[in-house]
């Protein structure tokens, strides 16, 4: 290899928009939108936990859709609307599914949550997932190594009933 | 003590887990800070011929390559080297020491760069050579070689000669595979440098032992290294020895006089410690009626060629069931590979397994239910020491979990029960752990607007640390839970040891409770000193904490407030740090208990299992939050699980390389796994064991769990897998 291989090529300038704030970077093109999100815009809320779309941990909201954010360049996601656990709550407010979370214990260590969250999210937007059988098959891309799944089932069962 | 304790409180750090502001040890910012990628060895064992970073140092943005050859200086005697839970035998790993390889995916090297990025693609330039030496790394083709390390307890009677007289016999090798912890968070460090000191936000189960262990390893004196780790995302045990990552952050920060980050891919995980594959050889020879007459355990576990790790895998039976002869021993065999360390009810998850698979085989070959079996044979002692137990409510576990399950619908022959396509089986286990508490400090800062912060250096790993001892220091302190804040995992704060053995609960409320008591102390003498005080001639001791006053224990109208009675002293505020206390009581054995039934269905011409079924009724004495606490129990059924179905890394021999280093194929259990799990806290009041009654969880809700899941895939198919995991593929080969 010579040395011009061996370097970093230019940066690209992206937008988009975070938690409906509008943020631009420049970045490395092999940068994925979670460290895009995590070391670049301090939104550590994110969580990385193998970066191989294994675990989960990283899952955010892209315009609306559910998605593993270490599986995505950032660049692809230019122009995109990205919804991060920090954007969950509204004014102060915890969203339904946070506040179902922390009432049925659905974590321990907390760290694979943002990731169940935004994935829980996802899920209750998408309109599939009708009973627990369901919910337990939709929510099987996200790990929990504490084993708090029956109690993930049940608060995203209370929020699909809440009013 | 009022209100909190025993309820089902949620967790107060449980805002910051659901809206991200938890911070976990990767996650801290620094100015300047720098990004460190791992480099690891791809041979088991030999030396390093070549290193050659100059690829690497090349590449715009790379701040320099760390190695055994360039590196800050560590110290040289293993004595600095060992923290306060490394195995007493040994040379503990020295991360880029020397230019020897002790194991696969050993570091031996760190390249450090301005951006994770071009880090971690400066990381693949490097150039190395090794000079390869032979090595070992399968327990089964070692085990000739096996070495006794411990006995867990004397041998009673003479076990070989009941064995070989015994009516009836049984007698089997249980193997464990090798096991990973795969908490989600990978491990990380940053360090924070400054010109005279370091802050190093490390992901640990124990902050002081980090502190102590750097301070030595790097000549560094308390008050320059300070440790932090107020989020820790999952450990299981990975995080109670300090890892290889800290240093390598510390020494990078030293070496560049930058703070670095370093976090470790999940591959590089599997080069830390992890759960030995052990073979289990239990045999048990009993009369006819059940009367067991001899109990042999030997375990044989794999350990490193460097240090010798090993537990009690092989006591249990001696404490759950009587037997006028036993004998145990703990074998190592010595390889290839790095340490082996505690992981979630280390020993007794393996032994234990092997225990009470062997019971269900020789309940099968008695003609006997296995609950009866184990109800013939319970004992009441502790037989090695001949002790009581300070509370043992092991058969209303038995009982309590049996009806919950309905085991009495149970048909007992295999391959008898069935769900359409499915074959049933119903199996059960007991499970059993120590109840151990260590010393812990706790300080309280109580101020004059009855608001309190309680402050220990003990970790929470998602235990829920924080949230008893809100719990316990609002009931103690008679305030409100919002009213107290608590304060955990930083070096600085009141001594604490790792999390880990299931004693943090326990050791930190009892800490607690000792400092809120010098606070009540203060306080009464404040309010009985008052001025025209209602409170006037009372003794002090007669004096309580109760909904924000201090009061008459007798007659709580009369009473001041806690404001009010500062400001008599004028005192803003008042501070208190104990050391929590625990009467030497060496008359009674501890420990805690369950019963573990469960139900599996089997697709009978696919071969897949799910675990439909489980309930876990466990006696740990007082249970301080049984929503925390049943949550706890929950997560650890799902390890058994996991133990039992799914969980195993697998080496090839030929490379002495683990082949399924990541975390879609080192199996661990999903969502859609689980099922029912039904958890029961037994009533069990314990007035020996210390003031409150408390054991701890940690571990007991994983003991048994494996087994019952054996014995039932058993009763389902007629077929003993004694190899975990029990994948399809051992069912229908």
């Amino acid at each position: 290899m010579t040395d011009s291989t061996n370097q970093i090529p230019d940066r690209i300038r992206l937008s988009f928009v975070v938690n409906g704030t509008k943020r631009t970077l420049d970045l490395v093109p092999w940068t994925t939108l979670l460290d895009a999100l995590r070391d670049h815009l301090g939104l550590t809320g994110t969580k990385k936990g193998c970066d191989h779309g294994q675990c989960g941990a990283c899952t955010v909201l892209v315009d609306g859709r559910r998605i593993n954010s270490c599986l995505t360049l950032a660049v692809m996601k230019d122009g995109a609307e990205i919804t991060t656990v920090e954007g969950l709550a509204q004014d102060g407010t915890l969203h339904p599914l946070q506040q179902a979370f922390i009432d049925h214990d659905a974590f321990q260590c907390g760290y694979c949550t943002p990731g169940q969250l935004c994935s829980a999210a996802g899920l209750l937007s998408e309109g599939r997932a009708k009973d627990a059988d369901e919910i337990r098959e939709l929510m099987s891309g996200n790990l929990c190594r504490c084993g708090a799944y029956p109690n993930i089932v049940a608060a995203i069962q209370q929020t699909m009933s809440w009013p | 003590m009022n209100g909190y304790v025993g309820t089902a409180t949620s967790r107060v750090d449980g805002r910051a887990k659901v809206t991200g502001a938890a911070k976990y040890a990767g996650e801290f910012a620094a100015d300047g800070l720098l990004h460190g990628f791992v480099v690891t060895a791809t041979i088991p064992r030999g030396r390093i011929t070549r290193l050659d970073a100059s690829g690497a140092l090349k590449v715009k943005g790379v701040v320099d390559v760390l190695t055994h050859a360039h590196r800050h200086p560590l110290a040289d005697k293993d004595e600095a080297w060992k923290d306060e839970v490394a195995p007493e035998k040994g040379s503990p790993f020295r991360p880029l020491y020397d230019d020897s390889i002790k194991f696969n995916d050993q570091p031996i090297a760190l390249v450090v760069a301005e951006d994770w990025e071009t880090a971690k693609f400066a990381a693949t330039l490097l150039d190395v050579a090794y000079q390869e030496e032979p090595f070992a790394t399968d327990l089964e083709a070692e085990r000739g070689s096996a070495t006794e390390v411990q006995k867990p307890h004397e041998p009673r009677g003479d076990a070989a000669a009941a064995l070989a007289g015994a009516a009836i016999r049984h007698e089997a090798d249980y193997l464990v595979p090798t096991e990973h912890h795969n908490p989600m968070e990978l491990y990380a460090t940053t360090a924070v440098w400054e010109v005279d000191r370091l802050t190093v936000y490390d992901k640990t189960q124990g902050v002081q032992n980090v502190q102590k262990f750097l301070c030595s390893v790097f000549g560094k004196t308390p008050d320059e290294i300070r440790v932090i780790s107020p989020y820790v995302g999952g450990a299981f045990g990975s995080g109670l020895r300090p890892q290889y990552q800290v240093v390598l952050a510390t020494l990078a920060a030293l070496q560049l006089k930058r703070s670095v980050r370093i976090v470790l891919t999940r591959h590089q995980m599997y080069g830390l410690g992890y759960r030995p594959e052990t073979i289990e050889h239990v045999g048990l020879g009993a009369r006819p009626d059940g009367t067991l007459d001899a109990v042999v355990h030997e375990a044989i576990a794999v350990t490193s060629r460097y240090e010798e790790f090993s537990r009690n895998d092989t006591g249990w039976a001696e404490q759950l069931y009587k037997s006028a002869n036993s004998r145990y021993s703990h074998q190592l065999v010595r390889l290839d590979v790095a340490t082996p360390c505690d992981m979630r009810a280390p020993g007794a998850a393996s032994g234990v397994w092997a225990l009470e698979c062997a019971m269900d085989e020789l309940a099968n070959a008695l003609k006997l239910d296995p609950v009866e079996l184990r109800l013939k044979c319970y004992s009441d002692r502790d037989q090695s020491e001949d002790l009581p137990y300070t509370s043992k409510q092991l058969r209303a576990c038995y009982r309590q979990a049996a009806a919950a399950f309905g085991w009495s619908n149970r048909n007992p022959a295999p391959r008898s029960m069935r769900d359409g396509k499915e074959l049933v089986g119903w199996g059960m286990a007991t499970g059993i752990w120590e109840a151990l508490q260590m010393p812990v400090a706790a300080r309280i800062v109580l101020t004059a607007n009855g608001h309190a912060e309680v402050s220990s250096a003990a970790s929470d790993i998602g235990t829920g640390t924080y949230t008893i001892v809100a719990q316990v220091a609002a009931d103690a302190l008679g305030l409100p839970m919002d009213n107290i804040t608590v304060k955990l995992a930083d070096s600085s704060l009141p001594q604490a040891p790792v999390e880990g053995g299931s004693w943090m609960a326990a050791s930190s409320a009892h800490a607690v409770l000792a400092a809120a008591e010098d606070i009540r102390q203060e306080l009464a003498r404040l309010a009985v000193a008052m001025a025209g005080s209602p409170l006037a001639g009372t003794d002090p001791a007669d004096v309580i904490l109760s909904e924000g006053m201090i009061a008459v224990g007798s007659d709580k109208s009369r009473s001041v407030s806690i404001a009010d009675a500062m400001r008599s002293g004028s005192l803003e505020r008042i501070e208190k740090e104990k050391l929590n206390h625990f009467a030497e009581d060496k008359s009674h054995a501890r420990n805690t208990h369950s019963a573990v039934f469960a139900e599996v269905k089997i697709d009978e011409e696919l071969g897949v299992i799910r675990v439909t079924r489980v309930v876990n009724a466990v006696a740990a004495g007082r249970i301080l939050n049984t929503k925390t606490g049943r949550s706890q129990v929950m997560g650890s059924v799902v390890w058994g699980i996991g133990m039992a179905l799914h969980e195993e890394a697998v080496m090839d021999h030929r490379f002495g390389r683990i082949m399924n280093a990541n975390i879609a194929e080192y199996h661990i259990p999903v969502n859609a796994d689980i099922h029912d799990i039904d958890v029961i806290f037994v009533d069990e009041q314990d007035e020996h064991i210390n003031k409150l009654g408390i054991k701890g969880l940690g571990e007991i809700g994983i003991v048994g769990v494996p087994a019952a899941i054996a014995n039932a895939v058993y009763h389902a198919t007629g077929r003993r897998v004694r190899r975990f995991p029990i994948t399809l593929d051992k069912l229908l080969s």
